[in-house]
């Protein structure tokens, strides 16, 4: 538990680490869910709940980065908003793809298309693969980061990750074959 | 990297926050400040000798305790929007000013 004397400094540290990691809960929660409106009450009840614990997280962390921490919040959260409303996580492809380079129409619809049928496949598998990708691909964290906001070793995490990459790489193959016949 | 790795690449892009939410996120940690400094301002010291209100006192400490820190973030992201002329240090001393501030009215 902090002193009051410690107080300050963890406010300090705690407005840092919101300010470092607020899009990557937003984008964790955005890809969860779906839609803008409950992934921006998902990242509010993240960081709220991250405030009332960041002491006890902040000297359980042994100096680690806290990112993985709040990362578990956010999937937690998650999880419940599914449970309770027993929704399907959809990704609204206009809202998220962001084609940043300027591209020949042909290319942008190309592309489109492609990042369309990636999220299809990522959509259809198994949750922990799911969340595992979003966590690498999203947000950029490796293993150990994914491993600890999962709750899991890391050598049993980077077969997730493998397997979630085959099995989307499967279903990507499949899709193109009957898009071809 | 692989041609699906790369596709995901592609297809995850992270996706900035609304100004909505920062600004819905702040006020939420003011109302919880602004709440326990109430409940702390109506504090009678009378109130110790009764049993029966311990509990809600303890109770508006903690709030305050938290509510505290919590408007000590708001305030740090309000003077965090005024700093881009003065720097991080502008930033850190601002938090400190704030922090102190907290403090003695918290030791009232």
């Amino acid at each position: 538990m902090a002193t009051a004397v410690d107080k300050p400094q963890l406010d300090l540290e705690f407005a840092e680490l919101y300010r470092a990691h607020l899009r990557d809960v937003y984008s964790y929660s955005y890809y969860r869910i779906g839609n803008h409106h409950d992934a921006e009450d998902l990242t509010e009840q993240t960081f709220l709940q991250a405030y009332r614990h960041f002491a006890r997280a902040r000297a359980e962390s042994n100096g680690r980065p806290l990112r993985p921490w709040l990362i578990r919040i956010a999937h937690n959260l998650a999880a419940n908003y599914h449970r309770d409303r027993s929704r399907r996580p959809q990704t609204h492809l206009e809202d998220a793809a962001i084609l940043t380079e300027p591209l020949g129409t042909e290319q942008i619809v190309e592309e489109r298309e492609e990042v369309e049928a990636v999220l299809r496949g990522v959509a259809g598998l198994p949750d922990d693969r799911r969340e595992a990708l979003i966590m690498r691909f999203a947000l950029g964290m490796d293993n150990r980061e994914i491993a600890r906001a999962l709750g899991r070793s890391e050598g049993a995490t980077k077969v997730l990750i493998h397997r979630a990459i085959r099995q989307l790489e499967e279903r990507l193959k499949e899709e193109e074959e009957v898009t071809d016949e | 990297m692989s041609e699906v790795e790369r596709l995901l690449q592609n297809a995850f892009v992270p996706v900035e926050p609304p100004g909505a939410l920062t600004e819905r996120l702040e006020r939420r940690l003011t109302e919880l400040t602004d709440a326990a400094m109430h409940e702390l301002a109506d504090f009678d010291p009378g109130a110790l000798r009764d049993p029966r209100r311990w509990a809600r006192l303890a109770a508006a400490g903690l709030v305050a305790g938290t509510a505290g820190g919590a408007l000590i973030l708001v305030r740090a992201r309000q003077k965090h929007r005024r700093r881009e002329a003065h720097g991080l240090r502008a930033l850190q001393n601002g938090l400190r000013e704030v922090s102190g501030d907290m403090r003695r009215r918290m030791t009232r």
